[in-house]
Parts: C-alpha cells; structure tokens; sequence
C-alpha cells in the first residue's frame, strides 16, 4: 500500500503438524562462512533449518538486517564473525560486538525470545563448533515454537487496514 | 497546481485547506500558527474548510462536502482508534492532497511507543493500576453504552497505533515533532505555487536529504565513547558533538531539516524527523551507528559501556516504531 507494504495476507505458518523452523545466519566470509563449509567438507551433521547468508564482514550486518529477517518470517537469527582478534578487516567485529547485545534487548522489548537470536564467533577451523551451535539453536527456536511475525502484524491492519476491529470488543 | 502532470480542474479562486488531528497532541495544530504573521497571507489565497482544533466544523459538514472538495488537508495524528481510521477514509475521499503531518502520522510519533504494551497492559495501566487512580468499579471504556436517549456507538481502541499511511494513501509526508515552522510555511507557499514534487508517499516534503548531523554545528573531534550519560548527569561542553561526550544524541540517524535546533540548545537530538536513510527503521540505524563509535576491545567492556543505555528500544524509536521493521511488541 501507500507506504511500500504487502497488501496479500501472508500465508499461514506455524498452524501445521510439520512446523520446522526458519533459521538466518548471517555469516561473515572469511571465518564463519569457512567454518560452516568445514563442518559440510567434514560431512558433519546439523538440521537444514537454517539458511546461510554469507557477508563479507560480521561488522557489515546492519542490525536492520536482522530486524527484517525476523519481520519477514524468521523463527530465528544467527549472526557469526571471527574470533576478536582475527578479524580480515581489523577492527570489523569490534562494531559487532558492541552492537550485538544492544540488538538483543531491542529484541526482547518486541516480544523476540532470546532463544531466537543468537551471536557467536565461529573461526574457520571451528566446523564442528558451527554444527553443534546449529543444532542447539535449531531446538532452542522448536521450544519456543513459530513467530509467525508477518501475519500477526497483517492481523493488526498494517500495510491494509482493512476490516479492523477495536481492541476489547471481539468475543 | 499541478502534481503527477495533471491539472487540477478546481475553479480559480482560493484553495481549500483543512487540517484534522488523529491520535495526537494537538501540537502539530499549534505548529501550524507557527508561521507567524504568514497566517494573514494563507488566509488570503486559502479558506478553511475543516480544523477541529481552531473552529467549529462538525464531521457531518466533512461528509456533505463533494468527493475532492478539500485542495489540501494536512492530517497530523497516528490511527490508534475506530473514530481516527474513520476520518481518514473520510478526509481522503474528501481531498484532492492528503498530507501525512508530523511524526505521529507518518511514523506513528510518541504514541506509537505504546506498541511495546499489549493493549491489556495499557488498560490495565490507564484504568486499574495507576496509584494516582480511584476506580473502585473497575469500569472500562466500552463501544457500546445504552442510554435513556438509546444505544451510543463509541470509537474503540485498536490493537496497536497504525500510520495513516497504513490506512490509506498519502500523497506527502511532513516530518517533525512538529514540523518547524519556517519548513510548513515553505511547503505551503510551494502548495500555493503548485511547485510541490510528484505526488507519492514517500516524497517528503519540508525537510532535508541529510542527517542532522550535517546541519549540526557542535564539533567532531572523532573521540571514541567510552561511558553514555544521561542528559541531567552532566553539563555538556558547548560546541563539541553531544554523541562524542557520552549523551545519546540521535542527530546521526535523523532527517535534517529542522536546523538542528535541539544540539544547538544543549539538547541530544531525539530523532523526530524520522528515519535519514532509505530505511524507514530509525532505531536500527542509531543502534548501528552507536556500535561503531564504541571504545571497547573487549566483549565484556562492550557489553558494559552498552549496558548504560536506559531503555534503547525507546530511545531510538521514540518517534518512529511504527515505521519500524518490526512495529510492535509481539
Ligand atoms: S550527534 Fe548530535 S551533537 Fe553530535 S553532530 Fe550529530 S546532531 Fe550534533
Ligand atoms: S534536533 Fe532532532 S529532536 Fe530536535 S527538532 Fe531536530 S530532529 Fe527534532
């Protein structure tokens, strides 16, 4: 509609038998990303839950990113970046690091269960550490169950306004 | 005047210009006489034709006006009940230019900052917990209330405060909180020249294209913060960037256009032209900023200096959540 929003209900998520969970990673190329393709060159096991974004520095995700993942349908975020220390670009993962924890109490202020926003440094050589932390969150988001964020949203008449309801009086 | 390359085929003679307040504060309206002594010539080549907070226009004479009647209707307030969606519908059936005024209704202002509250959290606040309150028959607003003359119809709150431009479609917005007046009376003789730009929701009017960092003239000495302070815990230096003295001050990630009028007064700049990036997420974009000006080189130092920020979430979306990517507590 007027200001750039879908105006198609969303499809329903969540409401199925088979709920699996949608998992982002944002991953920075030059650890993480490795460490991810190490642990599938090791043919280590984890849930195909998540979908890898590959960044070129952990300090490049803009906090917005995640926001828009969780406001487009994610169940859950993962943001992984060299160690401190092995950054590519120095001082990259200094700005991750000091966003990061505000980017979780943000979170928490929407309602976003800790359990759905992970942060971790995952080296090049640490595959087995990346599968290990995808299985973990991967349970972690099915404790907490779907998020379904687009369509309470769209429930509430943003972007439509359409047949809205006053708050107190449905029955 | 001429928008999206079309005449409007308004016979000559004075404009028709209305103004309506929604879920706001009434200083948008006030804003308004802002303009000083231009009041006289607005008046000279403009009628009023509806503004609730100046002079007696009942709805009814709104919706026996023809389809388009209204040239130009600033609309200042979010939609946060059943009686503000109504008259939006209604002023923009009714005007030719419907204009998003201020923070509230282009990015859901103050208000919106009560989507961090469930609408019982809200109730519960306004009408049962407050220690100030005395209302020993829990009574609660209701849509419906017979009386003795019959069934009233009451507004009713919405689940969570809605643009305008969620309702219906907005031709421009004006940012501001309010909108300064020097910028309103600009837009406005643009509007009485018709040399507004293209119609389109997103065009906004009466500001900038930078932050107000750009119009900022306090000092960068590109000093790292290593502890944030709040605005009585400290007397800022003069002349040197509140942000790089510790004070949380939004001019990075907020639209000029306003002067800079709070940093020049001392002040940390709260954010109320909106969003400065392509990006409608304001917050995000201060979170970010503040992520990297940070003196820390370890994970817990960061945490900590972090930390000192009271109430992020509202601070950095304090004008506009409902911009914002995620819009409201779960
Ligand atoms: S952060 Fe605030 S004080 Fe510093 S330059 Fe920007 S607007 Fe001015
Ligand atoms: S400095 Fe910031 S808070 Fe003050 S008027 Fe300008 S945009 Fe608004």
């Amino acid at each position: 509609m007027s200001q750039g929003e879908s105006v198609q209900p969303p499809a329903e998520t969540g409401t199925s038998q088979a709920w699996e969970p949608r998992i982002i990673a944002f991953l920075c190329y030059w650890c993480s990303y490795t460490g991810a393709d190490n642990a599938g060159t090791a043919r280590l096991k984890y849930p195909a839950n998540v979908d890898i974004i590959r960044v070129m520095c952990s300090g490049r995700i803009d906090p917005d990113l995640i926001m828009t993942a969780f406001a487009r349908g994610a169940d859950g975020v993962m943001v992984c970046g060299c160690h401190i220390g092995d950054c590519h670009y120095i001082a990259g993962n200094h700005k991750t690091m000091a966003r990061m924890p505000l980017v979780s109490r943000v979170l928490q202020d929407f309602g976003i269960e800790p359990e759905r926003f992970v942060h971790e440094w995952v080296s090049a050589a640490e595959g087995d550490k990346f599968a290990k932390l995808v299985r973990q969150v991967t349970e972690q988001v099915c404790q907490v169950g779907p998020l379904d964020w687009p369509r309470r949203m769209y429930e509430r008449g943003v972007g439509h306004g359409q047949d809205l309801q006053p708050w107190g009086d449905r029955a | 005047m001429t928008t999206n390359g079309a005449e409007i085929d308004r016979q000559p003679g004075k404009l028709r210009v209305g103004m309506h307040w929604a879920s706001s504060c009434g200083g948008c309206d006030i804003s308004l006489l802002e303009i000083g002594e231009h009041l006289l010539e607005l008046i000279e080549v403009a009628d009023i034709v509806f503004w609730p907070c100046a002079a007696d226009f009942k709805y009814r004479t709104v919706a026996d006006y023809p389809d388009g009647y209204i040239d130009v209707c600033l609309f200042n307030g979010g939609i946060r009940s059943s009686e503000h969606e109504r008259l939006a519908r209604l002023l923009r059936r009714k005007s030719r230019t419907l204009v998003a005024y201020g923070a509230c209704a282009m990015d859901g202002g103050i208000p919106a900052l009560a989507n961090l509250k469930s609408p019982r959290e809200i109730y519960d606040a306004v009408y049962h917990s407050n220690p100030t309150l005395h209302n020993p028959g829990h009574v609660e607003p209701k849509t419906q209330w017979a009386t003795p003359l019959g069934e009233l119809d009451l507004p009713g709150m919405y689940p969570q405060v809605l643009r305008l431009g969620d309702i219906v479609d907005v031709d421009y917005q004006i940012p501001g909180c309010p909108p300064v007046g020097a910028q309103v009376w600009k837009v406005l003789q643009a509007v009485v020249a018709g040399e507004v730009p293209a119609r389109n929701s997103a065009v906004r009017v009466g500001c900038d294209n930078r932050s107000v960092c750009d119009e900022c003239p306090r000092e960068k000495r590109k000093t790292r913060i290593k502890a944030f302070k709040r605005p009585h815990m400290a007397v800022p230096e003069p002349n040197w960037c509140l942000l790089e003295q510790g004070f949380v001050c939004l001019g990075a990630s907020t639209r000029s256009g306003c002067g800079a009028q709070c940093p020049k007064a001392e002040m940390t700049c709260r954010g109320c032209y909106g969003s400065a990036g392509l990006s409608s997420d304001q917050g995000t974009a201060m979170l970010s900023a503040l992520g990297s000006v940070i003196d820390a080189v370890t994970e817990d130092r960061a945490r900590e200096v972090v930390d000192e920020i009271v109430d992020p979430t509202g601070t950095f979306y304090r004008f506009s959540l409902a911009s914002s990517a995620l819009k409201a507590r779960r």
